[in-house]
This record gives C-alpha cells, sequence and structure tokens, in this order.
C-alpha cells in the first residue's frame, strides 16, 4: 500500500488515473493476502487432519492396511463399536464427572481468592499476585511431577505429615493405586494449576466494578450479602461464564495430569478419561480406526459445548 | 496445550472502565467485615493462599538440593541447606539428551513465538482494517477451530505429518504448535489493533507518512501490550507442551524437555527424586523468569485488551 506522501491520505485514494486500477485492485487483495498464511497453516496442519480423522474414523484399519493395503469403508461400525462399549460410557461419565468437580471447585476458590486479593493491603496483594503466578508459570509436566513425588508411598510429605500427626497406616500408604484417592490426588493438581488464572482474571473484573453503583446500593440499605449478589455476581456475570466455559474446555480434555500420574500408579483401566483412552486405544492398541472414531465423538461434545461459549461471546462482543 | 495462560476473557470481557483504575480507597464497599477482626482474618487467609500456592514449588527447589541419603531419610529435611549439594543438577545436565532436549524446545519456543506474531499480525490487521467479503466468516471459523480439542487431535496429526516426513522434524512441531495458538493469538490482537483509532494513523498520513509507515509509526509501537501477552500465551503453549511433543517427537535425540523429564521420572521409578526434581527446576526455571520479566506488561496488556475495541 503505497500511497503519494503528498496526496490526501483518505481513502479512496487520490485519482491519478494511471494507477487508479491497480491499486483498486491491491486494495481489494490485500485483505486476502495478509490472512493467506495464517489460512494456509491453519488448513494444512488443521483442517486438512480433521478431514482425515473422520475419514480414518469411518474405515476398517486392520494388520493388512498397517502394511500398505487400502483401507476398506466401514460406514458407522466403528462408532457403533465405540457406543456401545460399556468401557467408553464409563470412562464419559468418569471425565464428566471429574470436568465438573475440578470447575466448581476451580471457581468456587478462585472467587474467594480473587475477593481476598481485593481485600488485603498492597503488599499482601502483591505477595498474593506474585505467588499464584509462580504457580500458573510453572509447566503442568513439572508440578503434577511434584505433587507425585509429595504423595510418594515411601517417601512422600504427605504420608510423613499423616504419620507425624498420629495417623496409623498413612506410612506407605499408595495413593495412586486406588482410583478414589487417585482422583483425590488428581483434583488437587488440576484445581493448584486452575485457580491462579481465575483468580486473576475475576480480580481484575472487580476492580473494574463502578464504586458508584455500590455506594449507591449501600445508600438504600443493601447489606454486604446483598451488595455482592445483586451488584457484582450481575456485573461480573459475563465474564464469570466465560471462565466456566473455558475450564470445562480445558478440564473436559485433562490429559498430562492424568497420564502422569497413571504412570506412577499403575492402575489404568480405573483412572481413564477421554483423551487418555483414545491415546491408548490408537497408540497402545494400534486400533487407529477405533481411536479416530473416539477422537471425533470427543470432538462434537466440545464443540456441541463451545456453542454456548461461542453465543456467549457473540453477545458480548460484536463481530 | 491445555491449561496454563489463556486470557480470552480479557479480551472478550466488555469492561468500560479505564484499564488502570484502581478501586477507591474508601473502604465502602459490598465487601463483608471492614473491622479489625475481619482484616486479620483476611490477612491470615491471604497467607494461606500464598503457602500453598508457593510450597510444592518451594519443595520442587528443595529436594533439587539433596543428597540421596538425606531425601530418603525417615524425616523430611524442610531447609536444603544443610547438605545442599549441586550433584542433582550435575547428573541431570550430564545425562544423554538434556541438553539437547532443552535446546529442542528452546528452537520450536522460539520459532512459535515469532511465526505466531507475524501470521497473527498480518491477520488481524485484516479484520479489524480493512471491509472485506468473507471477513465474518473467517472469524467466525477461527473461533470454532478454537473450540476443536487439540487431544482429539493427535493421531491423525502423526498420520498427515508421517506421510510428509515432518514427524521427528522441529518444523512439524512448530507447525502443530502454530496451529493451536493462531486462533486465540489472532482474535486477541485483533482487539488490539481495534483499539487504536484509525484516525491516529490517518493523522499520521496527512503529515505526509505512507500508510505502511503510519500503522508501523503509530499502530505497532501501540500494540506493544498487545504482542507482550499473545507472544507470552504462545511461549508458554510451545514450551509446556506435552502430548504432541510425546507422540510427533519420539526419537530420544527429539524429545523436548517435558518428554525428556517424563521419560527420566518414569524409568527412575520414585529412586531418584533428587534427579527428577532438579530436571525439574531446569524445565521451569525458563518459564518461571520470563513470566517474572514479562508480568507487569503482561497484565497491563490484557486489561488493554479487556478495554472494548
Amino acid at each position: 500500500m503505497t500511497t503519494h506522501p503528498l496526496s490526501p491520505p483518505r481513502v479512496p485514494p487520490a485519482p491519478v488515473a494511471a494507477g487508479r486500477r491497480r491499486r483498486r485492485l491491491t486494495t481489494v487483495l490485500l485483505p486476502y493476502g495478509l490472512l493467506a498464511p495464517a489460512t494456509v497453516v491453519l488448513g494444512l496442519i488443521l483442517v486438512y487432519p480433521l478431514i482425515k480423522l473422520i475419514m480414518f474414523s469411518v474405515q476398517k484399519f486392520g494388520l493388512r492396511q498397517q502394511f500398505g493395503a487400502p483401507a476398506d469403508f466401514a460406514g458407522l461400525d466403528n462408532y457403533k463399536r465405540v457406543l456401545t462399549d460399556v468401557q467408553f460410557w464409563t470412562v464419559l461419565g468418569r471425565t464428566v464427572a471429574f470436568c465438573l468437580e475440578t470447575v466448581a471447585l476451580t471457581l468456587a476458590i478462585g472467587m474467594l481468592v480473587a475477593l481476598l486479593t481485593q481485600r488485603v493491603g498492597p503488599k499482601m496483594r502483591l505477595a498474593l499476585i506474585t505467588s499464584l503466578l509462580l504457580a500458573w508459570a510453572m509447566p503442568p509436566l513439572s508440578s503434577t511431577i511434584v505433587w507425585q513425588w509429595m504423595f510418594d508411598t515411601q517417601y512422600g510429605l504427605v504420608n510423613w505429615v499423616l504419620s507425624t500427626l498420629g495417623q496409623s497406616g498413612a506410612d506407605g500408604h499408595s495413593w495412586l493405586s486406588n482410583p478414589l484417592s487417585f482422583y483425590f490426588v488428581a483434583t488437587l493438581v488440576v484445581v493448584w494449576m486452575g485457580v491462579p488464572f481465575v483468580a486473576f482474571t475475576l480480580y481484575a473484573g472487580l476492580t473494574q466494578v463502578p464504586q458508584d453503583l455500590i455506594e449507591a446500593a449501600q445508600l438504600d440499605g443493601a447489606s454486604a450479602r446483598q451488595r455482592f449478589r445483586h451488584v457484582v455476581i450481575p456485573i461480573l456475570m459475563p465474564i464469570l461464564l466465560i471462565l466456566t466455559a473455558l475450564s470445562v474446555l480445558w478440564n473436559f480434555r485433562v490429559f498430562t495430569q492424568i497420564y502422569v500420574l497413571q504412570k506412577a500408579g499403575g492402575v489404568n483401566r480405573d483412572t481413564n478419561v477421554l483423551g487418555i483412552y483414545a491415546y491408548r486405544i490408537s497408540i497402545g492398541e494400534s486400533r487407529f480406526d477405533v481411536g479416530a472414531a473416539l477422537a471425533v465423538v470427543m470432538v462434537i461434545i466440545m464443540l456441541l459445548f463451545s456453542l454456548v461459549y461461542l453465543r456467549q461471546m457473540t453477545k458480548t462482543e460484536e463481530l | 496445550m491445555s491449561t496454563g495462560l489463556t486470557a480470552p476473557v480479557a479480551a472478550t470481557a466488555t469492561v468500560t472502565a479505564p484499564p488502570h483504575s484502581r478501586p477507591r480507597k474508601t473502604r465502602a464497599s459490598w465487601r463483608p467485615g471492614t473491622t479489625r477482626t475481619g482484616t486479620i482474618a483476611a490477612n491470615v487467609a491471604a497467607v494461606v493462599v500464598v503457602l500453598i500456592a508457593v510450597f510444592p514449588v518451594y519443595w520442587m527447589l528443595n529436594t533439587s538440593f539433596q543428597r540421596g541419603v538425606d531425601i530418603q531419610d525417615s524425616s523430611p529435611s524442610f531447609l536444603p541447606f544443610g547438605h545442599g549439594t549441586l550433584s542433582n543438577y550435575r547428573k541431570v545436565i550430564d545425562r544423554g539428551f538434556f541438553l539437547t532436549a532443552l535446546q529442542n524446545s528452546l528452537i520450536v519456543t522460539l520459532l512459535t513465538v515469532t511465526c505466531a506474531l507475524v501470521l497473527a499480525l498480518f491477520a488481524a490487521v485484516a479484520l479489524s482494517r480493512l471491509r472485506f467479503r468473507g471477513r465474518t466468516g473467517f472469524i467466525v471459523t477461527v473461533l470454532l477451530i478454537q473450540m476443536i480439542p487439540p487431544e482429539a487431535m493427535v493421531i491423525s496429526l502423526f498420520k498427515v505429518l508421517d506421510g510428509w516426513h515432518l514427524v521427528n522434524t522441529i518444523f512439524g512441531l512448530t507447525l502443530v504448535y502454530l496451529v493451536f495458538v493462531l486462533p486465540f493469538t489472532i482474535w486477541t490482537l485483533r482487539g488490539f489493533v481495534a483499539g487504536v483509532p484509525i484516525e491516529l494513523e490517518e493523522a499520521a498520513m496527512v503529515d505526509g507518512c505512507s500508510r505502511f509507515k503510519a500503522f508501523r509509526k503509530i499502530t505497532f509501537p501501540l500494540m506493544a501490550p498487545g504482542l507482550i501477552a499473545t507472544g507470552t500465551f504462545a511461549f508458554i503453549q510451545a514450551w509446556n507442551d506435552f502430548i504432541f511433543a510425546l507422540v510427533l517427537m519420539n526419537r530420544p535425540e527429539n524429545q523436548t524437555g517435558p518428554v525428556w523429564l517424563q521419560a527420566f521420572n518414569e524409568g527412575a521409578k520414585g529412586t531418584d527424586w533428587g534427579g527428577v526434581m532438579a530436571g525439574s527446576t531446569l524445565l521451569s526455571v525458563p518459564v518461571i523468569v520470563f513470566f517474572l520479566i514479562v508480568q507487569s506488561r503482561m497484565s497491563e496488556g490484557l486489561m488493554a485488551g479487556a478495554v472494548k475495541g
């Protein structure tokens, strides 16, 4: 886009008869040129594999296909296999339960921490923000391994603390080999990692609540709880909704944390979540076709859920 | 790429107050307990939160400086200084492929950040400064794409990249990370470009700048917080990713930091916590340092992005 240095800058550009058509053309093509690189990358590395995924899910992959034979069309057989498998429904139920539980905890604790951050003095606030930032910045793999170490059967800190406090049987207790305590540890890890972001965002939202609204409510005789319930919460609602949606999206597809804890605990079958389950079927058992069908089911569930999220986004901001 | 820093919230929330407005000093608010007891309780609670947030990080550092005998002692030592040792770090660094893995991580991450910022900036300018056919369609596609769980794409991505001989290459992994950070980066930068009034650019053009120069001199510097925020996002996603590197980089010399660490962790089977924690620390330090450096500017960026453009 070149404009003559002395020509008036506003579009439409100065009518220089000869260059006019070419300039028009570049103006028309410019946006597409700017979008082209991103579009090409997204198309090749995301849309194309997505189409491939759908194709895999309606084909039959066996030993013959591993050696290069063309795959047979299998219709919806793979989906039938997935959806009639009891294991799938168990895993789905577990994934949804884990997701809802961690999201509820993360949001509740995040809200409390945000309120706390606003309530304390500037020095304590700085300490809070810095330490949350530290927890947030840790790579999920590192922090999961640290939690794994703290819950270690033999030398772990948690067992030591419990047995020091007189809890008999805590010594040498294996947290990760029982599905229930496995999920207790997994919840701790996921919530610990999830709270900082929620707390920061809600704190940012809290600082923007107009003070005069609160003062007005107070003059009208609203109690502190009423002011929170009827003034602050409605103002924070868009943020709360989006945070909920985001946390659901993240925790539904949790992978790294469960993967690491499973490797440490050794109970895979009873602790699988959807993402891990699809991974194990595809990579572990080399059943790409069934794995692909599972992955498509996962995408569909997430997209259905995302419609809510999208509607919220389009409501708060025009495209 | 699941958790970590993602802040579409800030970018989409409708907030009208000025970005840096602090709550006023007057404690006339909806908050309960402006009493002295309330203040004490709040501070105690804050200390507890700080301890819970910091302790695992401290425990990682603490263990990483301890000798094996102290780690396996019947009562844990809470201070590493008694028999503080660097042997765990030496062991990890000398271990096969650790430095290669860190180097791989660093290259992939920097490439991802650079490419993501350039591509997203182009797209953001087009989407917020220019009117054209298909604009809304593109935005909706980007938003939809963002909803696809990356975890579901691992297998078919492996197949596709394998067909193009891009498995076990830095280039292939970078492309994958790029794809999963682009939607968010485009979406956020779009808000930042839109946040700079076009009149500013036009004023510069009246003063004789070309359109490109006006953008470079006026809008670009004003977007710095946005670039930092989105760059940080891309950095964290690429540096922290585990699942794609696990599947796509399966040779020891091609591992990234997280994959190397998990392989070490699995191999140690709970017998070398000092080494595992040292590795874990070395993996965390770059991202923590980076985070603390950009922290203030980033929150500035996130807040500014919250102002509707």
